[in-house]
């Protein structure tokens, strides 16, 4: 009876081989599958384990931090509550939940273990702590622009312009990230999308600035050129007004611009031609998601939609009422961010820089291990149209629809935008003002908006709200 | 050096690892060494001493490396538990102790081993009656949609099936001892194929008929599959004839395949066996309102996949979800089914080797005593309770590991469980007294 004894044994090598082949693919080969597999909460589990880094704003206040708890576990506070809540966001690691900062910085804050460092961590079992994430984010110039928004719905965008550093990020309705933002909050008191970013608002006539960059840039107009103001004018078969039906007669593209002539625009984006205006549309960053540095799902691309379909258009589609496009109308839809970045490009000659959050991360030795430097998003323009169109837009808040941006001893220049919202005779508008300061020497670019006001203009709501914020971005510069 | 000297030598390995075990578990938990977890230490290899000396006392040519091989199994357990759940290995510990008992009384009782074979038919009749108890109204209990074992109110949780594992062998060997002859001899060839005579192999489709009941009642594919393959390792090492094995394996197959299709139980569990990352599967919404749940054998790998190579280390393995009360465990069940997942998460594949590899030798040990055993009961006996161990292992770590459908069997000295380290100590106790008598100088 031995034979088959010593067969049997045999059979129970092979078994026994077989469990070890499986637990090898387990524990080996298929490893990473499992550990990435959302059903899989035992990353969620050591996350919670993990002392994530703060976010920080740009003058050290905590936007972020970790508490730690009894069981060796942590949880976010957002000390500053929903002052930075949008850019921010939120990380409940419990349920692995993340949106903003938290989620795009996410691997920062957590902390890269390597080398030796993650060798000692699995020997000891410390705990791991992440690094700390230092922002662009100016909290003095953040409370003002949300204390000027006083409640109403709308957002606020601040740049350096020359570096794409994100200063003011603000937009209302907001939401306190401290309470539990996994229940949907109720609009129109609370929201958690990030308007500066993910709204669809209609530019108006804030957009005239692209239509006049494309013009002079191309070479088809300069400043000097003059077109017909007249109102009503046909376009793409239907009449198209100037506020309050105003008939201008001749004019130049800078008094065109002062006065926020419509007709003038959109003869000049039909002149320019589709092609062309959609060429300068994408260097400004139209079309496409801003390559800010938040979670993609966070982000919207600012771009004209069909108003039948409701279907995003094609870049330089023949549906496009390119007239209307123009002058802000014609479906376009855009973000706060986006036409913050119109006014950056034209105020840093014509050089538009990739909007960043990340200022700089910080190890919890005090070393900094990541220093955003600033990137190049595009050329939009020459330097020499830039310069003109910024002295028309200069002329705008000297002499034209934006004097209520007027600063005592700054400079601005900026362009209004009062764009009609809703069903006609509605008389809801979305009151815009975007630009830069100081003009002669531009620091910081601006957009605000407010959503569905009853009539108000942009030039007497959103233009005294720019001016301030960048009175206090440019004060605390020099201060 | 004499074999009872060399078991002595082997108990070192194990009370290194209970020591390096409970300091770890407590440098680890406290960032200090308790003189309690020391005293404990001490405790348990006192009691692996006192096995040793009732051996050294009854069973002088007894094989010197099962029992050695047994201790570092269960203090390898009992380290697990304790880093899992104190208590539970406080009752381990109580469990090691009535196991070394009825050990002890099994040596002494059954010295003459092969009078077990006068009470072979009462043998059969108590294991296959603990075998549905589980199922008889009031005490038997269900966990799982398995009926696995009883309750005595207040008084015990008892898993039959650990003991009946053991009767059946007894019978199996027995039986077969006598039929063996006749099953080869009165074999014909039909089509080619070797088949039995059917008045001699009746009590073996018993048997398969058991395995089928177990399933069809009990709900359970694991202890089936253990006590089938015991059955067929008994078989063929009885008759040395492939086709028997063969042919049962077929006729296993079969059957578990209509069975399998037809009882909603094992049907979820190959549902979960096959797709354990299927999202609905995982929070136990299967097709047409099944209750299959493949939340645990996902969990399994996944604490597998969190090990890797060399694991997280003891201690290190996140065994309960964070802010629940009370605190629930990740992967249920970690300290029975569950605990091979357990120690790969926190000893890597490595540790998983170790374990395996241990078994491996344990069961070697068992085949030899096997092969030198002088008469044909004992060769059988040995070789059906080895082979029994081997399934149990592989039937536990297999269905943890997805190899087979995951069933709940324990893993043998290291799960937590009264029943299981009990029952496997009068295993070992037997193969102990196989060994003297075949190793007694003549």
């Amino acid at each position: 009876m031995n034979a088959p004894i010593t067969r049997l044994f045999g059979v129970v090598i092979v078994l026994f081989a077989l469990l070890i082949v499986w637990t090898s693919r387990w524990t080996v080969f298929e490893a990473n599958a499992l550990r990435n597999n959302p059903l899989n909460k035992r990353t969620l589990i050591s996350e919670e384990k993990i002392d994530e880094g703060k976010i920080l704003a740009d003058d050290g206040t905590v936007l972020a931090q970790s508490v730690s708890h009894p069981d060796h576990t942590y949880t976010r506070t957002y000390p500053t509550g929903s002052l930075f809540s949008q850019a921010v966001g939120y990380a409940i690691t419990a349920t692995g939940q993340d949106a903003g900062l938290e989620l795009a910085d996410g691997q920062y804050l957590r902390g890269i273990d390597t080398g030796i460092s993650a060798i000692i961590g699995q020997l000891g079992g410390a705990t791991q702590v992440g690094d700390n994430v230092y922002t662009t984010l100016d909290p003095k110039a953040q409370r003002l622009a949300l204390q000027l928004l006083a409640g109403r719905a709308g957002s606020v965008v601040a740049l350096d312009l020359h570096t794409g550093a994100v200063k003011v990020m603000v937009s209302l309705p907001s939401y306190d990230d401290n309470n539990n933002p996994s229940a949907p909050c109720a609009a129109p008191s609370c929201s958690q999308l990030n308007d500066a970013t993910q709204s669809e608002d209609v530019p108006g006539s804030t957009f005239k600035i692209v239509t006049a960059v494309a013009a002079i840039d191309s070479g088809t107009f300069t400043s000097d050129s003059v077109l017909d103001g007249k109102s009503p004018l046909i376009v793409s078969g239907v009449p198209l007004e100037n506020d309050s039906n105003t008939n201008w007669g001749p004019q130049n593209l800078t008094t065109a611009l002062v006065n926020s002539i419509n007709t003038i625009f959109a003869q000049v984006a039909q002149q320019v031609g589709r092609a062309t205006m959609t060429r300068y549309m994408k260097r400004f960053g139209f079309y496409s998601k801003p390559p800010i540095d938040l979670p993609p799902d966070e982000l919207i691309a600012s771009r004209p939609f069909s108003s039948t379909t409701g279907h995003a258009f094609a870049p330089g589609s023949p549906n496009e009422d390119i007239g209307r496009i123009g002058i802000g109308q014609g479906g376009l839809l855009v973000t706060p961010l986006q036409m913050a970045m119109v006014a950056a490009a034209v105020g840093d000659n014509g050089t538009l820089m990739v909007p960043h959050l990340t200022d700089h991360v910080v190890n919890p030795d005090g070393q900094t291990i990541l220093t955003v430097k600033p990137i190049i998003y595009s050329q939009v323009m020459k330097a020499s149209t830039a310069q003109a169109v910024g002295l028309m837009m200069r002329k705008v808040v000297e002499e034209g629809t934006g004097q209520a941006a007027n600063l005592e001893g700054v400079s601005v220049a900026g362009k209004t935008g009062t764009a009609s919202v809703g069903a006609t005779g509605s008389n809801l508008t979305e009151p815009w003002f975007i630009g830069f300061a100081p003009a002669e020497d531009a620091q910081f670019a601006i957009a605000v908006t407010i959503d569905r006001t009853q009539g108000e203009y942009g030039g007497t709501v959103a233009a005294p709200i720019a001016a301030a914020v960048l009175k206090t971005l440019l004060s605390e510069q020099h201060g | 050096m004499t074999a009872r000297n060399r078991e002595l030598i082997g108990l070192i390995p194990a009370s290194l690892l209970v020591t390096a075990g409970f300091a770890g578990v407590f440098i680890q938990r406290a960032n200090a060494l308790s003189n309690i977890s020391l005293t404990y230490g001490a405790i348990f290899l006192g009691l692996c001493l006192a096995g040793h000396m009732v051996i050294r006392a009854t069973l002088p040519y007894a094989d010197p490396y099962m029992f050695p091989l047994v201790a570092l199994l269960s203090s390898f357990g009992i380290v697990m538990i304790y880093r899992i759940d104190a208590t539970d290995a406080r009752q381990q510990a109580q469990w090691f102790v009535l196991g070394l008992l009825l050990f002890a009384a099994t040596i002494i009782v059954f010295r003459d081993y092969r009078k077990l074979e006068h009470y072979r038919y009462l043998i059969v009749v108590v294991s296959l009656i603990l075998l549905v108890l589980p199922r008889a109204p009031g005490i038997g209990y269900e966990a799982n949609g398995a009926y696995l074992g009883i309750r005595i109110p207040g008084l015990f949780v008892f898993q039959p099936t650990e003991f009946a594992k053991v009767g059946l062998v007894i019978f199996l060997a027995s039986y077969l001892r006598d039929t063996r002859q006749v099953l080869v001899q009165g074999a014909r060839r039909i089509l080619g194929v070797t088949v039995p005579p059917l008045k001699h192999f009746g009590p073996v489709l018993v048997i398969w008929g058991i395995a089928m009941l177990i399933l069809i009642l009990l709900h359970d594919v694991g202890s089936s599959l253990m006590f089938y393959g015991a059955l067929l390792a008994v078989l063929y090492v009885a008759t040395n004839r492939l086709s028997f094995v063969v042919i049962g394996l077929i006729a296993f197959g079969l059957g578990a395949w209509y069975i399998g299709a037809h009882v909603p139980h094992i049907n979820d569990r190959v549902q979960e066996w096959l797709h354990p990352l299927n999202a609905n599967l995982y929070y136990g919404k299967g097709p047409d309102g099944s209750s299959a749940s493949s939340y645990q054998l996902a969990n399994s790998l996944f604490a597998q996949a969190a090990g890797g190579m060399f694991g997280q280390g003891f201690g290190q393995a996140t065994l309960t979800i964070p802010g629940t009360h009370p605190v629930a465990f990740l992967l249920p069940a970690p300290s029975t089914d569950m605990i091979y997942a357990v120690i790969t998460d926190e000893l890597g594949l490595f540790g998983a080797c170790a374990v395996l590899i241990a078994y491996l030798m344990l069961i070697a040990r068992g085949f030899k005593t096997a092969v030198l055993a002088r008469d044909s009961f004992s060769t059988l006996l040995a070789a059906g309770l080895s082979a029994v161990l081997a399934l149990q292992v592989f039937v536990i770590v297999g269905g943890v590991t997805r190899v087979i459908p995951l069933t709940g069997v324990t893993l043998p000295f290291i799960s937590y469980g009264g029943s299981s380290i009990i029952a496997n100590l009068v295993l070992l106790a037997l193969l102990l007294l196989v060994s003297d008598r075949a190793r007694r100088p003549a």
